[in-house]
């Protein structure tokens, strides 16, 4: 599955660029596409993870420690799996990253966020659940990968019907 | 195409506290609908904002972000009257940026 999705991204991409070719009034876009950092590269490695230590290990880690500086706040129970609000806040001295990770997911990542010097190392945003699982709230520093975990009840699924 | 993000960036203290709400459908590729064909994954995969010239978050998602995603985030730097921007990119290659006013 991961391979096609790769595949299906790679094939959309350029099929994109050559249907923008003749079309000028789409040139900006075509420059978006062409310099989103994001497309398939090593960056998006990271979401074929399944479990917390591929995560760990695709973004370049060796092992994540558990760490009690490291603040998550989502529901005990989620009624709704398709939209679980999370926060997280790192105390931890040069955060670079905060991820979301929940391993019962087909993914096990959620999102990550990095942080350039002068942001604070909060993030506050909703996420689909699968079912009820630790999530997990993964936090890269200087000093290596730490990680919090929380259970979080899913009473109705977020992915799928 | 898409619809405008909303936006709000508000000064606390030295903190730019900024909340940002996307139109976004988030499809995660693995959904059927009512037919029982699979939905086709389109899910914003890179988001960027910044305020002055200068990265302040960048993120990369999964399908895992909600629909309509939400997201806030604080940095310092800002002050009343700067432009914090916001640009996202999905796995269709459309894209999409807003701005907003510090208050």
């Amino acid at each position: 599955m991961n391979m096609s999705r790769r595949a299906f991204l790679q094939v959309s991409v350029s099929g994109t660029a050559l249907l923008l070719v003749g079309a000028t009034g789409l040139l900006p876009r075509l420059a978006a596409a062409a310099t989103n950092p994001l497309a398939p590269t090593d960056q998006r490695k990271p979401f074929e993870a399944m479990t917390l230590d591929e995560v760990v290990k695709s973004l370049g880690g060796t092992k994540a420690t558990k760490s009690t500086d490291i603040m998550l706040q989502a529901p005990p129970i989620a009624e709704n799996g398709a939209v679980v609000p999370v926060v997280i806040e790192s105390k931890l001295p040069n955060t670079k990253m905060i991820a979301i990770v929940s391993e019962k997911n087909p993914h096990a990542l959620s999102a990550a966020f990095r942080f350039p010097d002068g942001t604070e190392p909060y993030v506050m945003t909703r996420v689909k659940i699968a079912e009820t699982s630790n999530l997990y709230a993964l936090v890269q520093t200087d000093a290596g990968f730490f990680y919090t975990d929380q259970l979080v009840k899913v009473t109705l699924g977020g992915c799928g019907g | 195409m898409a619809d405008p993000m909303r936006i709000r960036a508000a000064l606390t203290g030295d903190v730019v506290e900024v909340k940002v709400l996307m139109s976004h459908p988030m499809e995660t590729g693995l959904r059927k609908d009512a037919s029982g064909k699979p939905v086709p994954a389109h899910y914003i995969e890179t988001v960027k904002a910044s305020c002055k010239g200068k990265d302040v978050l960048t993120a990369e998602w999964g399908p895992a972000v909600s629909k309509n995603p939400f997201l806030s985030f604080k940095f310092k730097g800002g002050a009343k009257g700067d432009k914090v921007s916001v640009t996202w990119l999905d796995t269709a290659g459309e894209t999409r940026t807003d701005e907003a006013v510090i208050s």
